[in-house]
């Protein structure tokens, strides 16, 4: 089940280039949120700071807490337990190349000790399925590459295979920004589906998916959160007229 | 900035401009025609409702077109709901004259009566609120917007006086009955337009504070 994510007073930098000024905010369990701003405004600095990913870039650093339910990601836990926890999918699909579409899902579990071949089955079969992409690829799992699939194919196998290792919390870092229209609508119907089950962060720079997909959306600038709540609230009523110029395109 | 999609913002509330002023002239010339007896006003009135209803489907047509390209959000989608609603509100506001001057035309076939209800009085006050309905979506002013809502009352008192006083000299005086029962019809006709009017106030506040007023909800408690 998906868990609740407590930010407090997040602060990040790259050398001495402050990114993230005191963010904080609460993401629903089991809630799909959205986070939108202009290029360059933190919003991907932040979601990577819920995995701790922020950390691997050299000079990167970060403050504040980030509670995983009861779990602080920065003092009780290792950045390896915590991507375990907490899955992301990038903006463009990167399956293992030479690996079977098999060997891609499986990844993550055989990285943390599972060699269990009917566990190891059922997982990518459960996986495939809840990313819908089990009845497209179940007759070529270990006849054909990751790369072979179609870009929106190949997205919903990193879903699959970030979902293999049963995370609470799934990051989308602009899921479907290099996705045809079809494969987009895919990508936001699984998200739906998907967040009976996890909680879900998803940055995107278009408006109308957040509005489609998201209960709760986050608008960042210049490292700042400037107006967190509801979705509709936010693009039918924004309280900060900032947010207002933005949605509507008169940023500038 | 989306420079043309602000121009054609600026150029729907340009057309629903000329939407108003063609609907509160045809209010002004069919209570001249009512008042005067003048059979060719009357006629003015009815030749001008083609241009309101073709006026209706255009501004409907670059609203809906807005939407489908443009994806509007925040203040702008407001906006275009707004004038979706407005338009439709003045074009009943169009038809409510057009109901006034064929019953004013019908009147002049009539003996001239002395009837018990201040017709023009009436309509200066629908006129007035929607004057300052349409004014307030100029400005997107809320607060003037608001005004409009109180004066919504008094319309409805005057019309429930005719009502009474025309139905009194209906009893006392039947051979007048057609040109009361039409004078009747009026004032509810200038009733209804006050209501548009009060559509298009809470239509004009729905669009600059994002607050839903209909149904008597007040501004606070939106």
């Amino acid at each position: 089940m998906g868990v609740e994510i407590n930010v407090e007073t997040l602060n990040a930098w790259y050398e001495d280039r402050h990114i993230l000024h005191g963010i904080s905010l609460r993401l629903g369990a089991n809630r799909a949120t959205a986070l939108i701003g202009p290029s360059g405004c933190g919003k991907s600095t932040f979601v990577r700071c819920l995995n701790r990913m922020h950390e691997t870039s050299p000079g990167a650093r970060a403050t504040g807490s980030v509670h995983l339910g009861e779990l602080d990601i920065y003092r009780d836990a290792s950045p390896v337990e915590v991507r375990r926890r907490v899955g992301m999918v990038f903006q463009r699909p990167n399956p293992f190349p030479t690996m079977t579409i098999f060997d891609n899902v499986a990844s993550g579990l055989k990285l943390n000790g599972v060699r269990d071949k009917r566990v190891l089955e059922e997982v990518v079969e459960y996986s495939l399925r809840q990313a819908a992409l089990w009845d497209e690829v179940k007759d070529d799992l270990r006849r054909k590459s990751g790369a072979s699939l179609s870009g929106g194919q190949q997205q919903r196998l990193c879903i699959a295979r970030a979902l293999a290792v049963d995370p609470e919390v799934l990051l989308m870092d602009e899921p479907a920004s290099a996705l045809d229209p079809v494969s987009t609508a895919k990508i936001e119907d699984l998200i739906f589906q998907l967040k009976s089950r996890y909680t879900i962060v998803i940055v995107t720079h278009n408006m109308q998916q957040a509005a489609r997909v998201a209960e709760q959306t986050g608008f960042f600038l210049d490292g700042r959160l400037v107006e967190f709540g509801a979705t509709q609230t936010m693009f039918m009523r924004p309280s900060d007229k900032r947010t207002e110029d933005y949605i509507t395109g008169r940023f500038g | 900035m989306r420079i043309k999609f602000q121009q054609s913002l600026d150029e729907l509330k340009e057309r629903l401009l000329v939407m108003a002023g063609l609907a509160e002239q045809a209010i002004q010339r069919s209570i001249e025609g009512y008042s005067a007896r003048d059979v060719a006003m009357c006629h003015l009135v009815l030749r001008s409702e083609p241009a309101i209803n073709e006026l209706e489907r255009e501004i409907d047509q670059k609203a809906v077109d807005l939407l489908a390209m443009e994806q509007p959000m925040a203040v702008d989608l407001r906006f275009i709901l707004a004038v979706l609603r407005i338009n439709v509100d003045l074009e009943r506001v169009g038809d409510q004259a057009v109901n006034i001057a064929q019953r004013a035309q019908e009147m002049t076939l009539l003996p001239e009566a002395e009837l018990p209800v201040d017709i023009p009085r009436l309509a200066s006050l629908a006129e007035a609120m929607v004057r300052r309905a349409l004014q307030a979506f100029i400005e997107g002013d809320a607060e003037l917007a608001q005004s409009v809502l109180q004066l919504d009352d008094q319309v409805d008192e005057m019309n429930n006086a005719a009502f009474k006083s025309l139905s009194l000299l209906i009893q006392q005086k039947p051979e007048v009955t057609p040109q009361a029962l039409s004078a009747l019809i009026i004032a509810k006709n200038l009733e209804r337009i006050g209501d548009h009017a009060t559509n298009i106030a809470e239509d004009v506040i729905f669009w600059v504070v994002g607050a839903d007023v209909r149904h008597g909800v007040s501004l606070a408690d939106a």
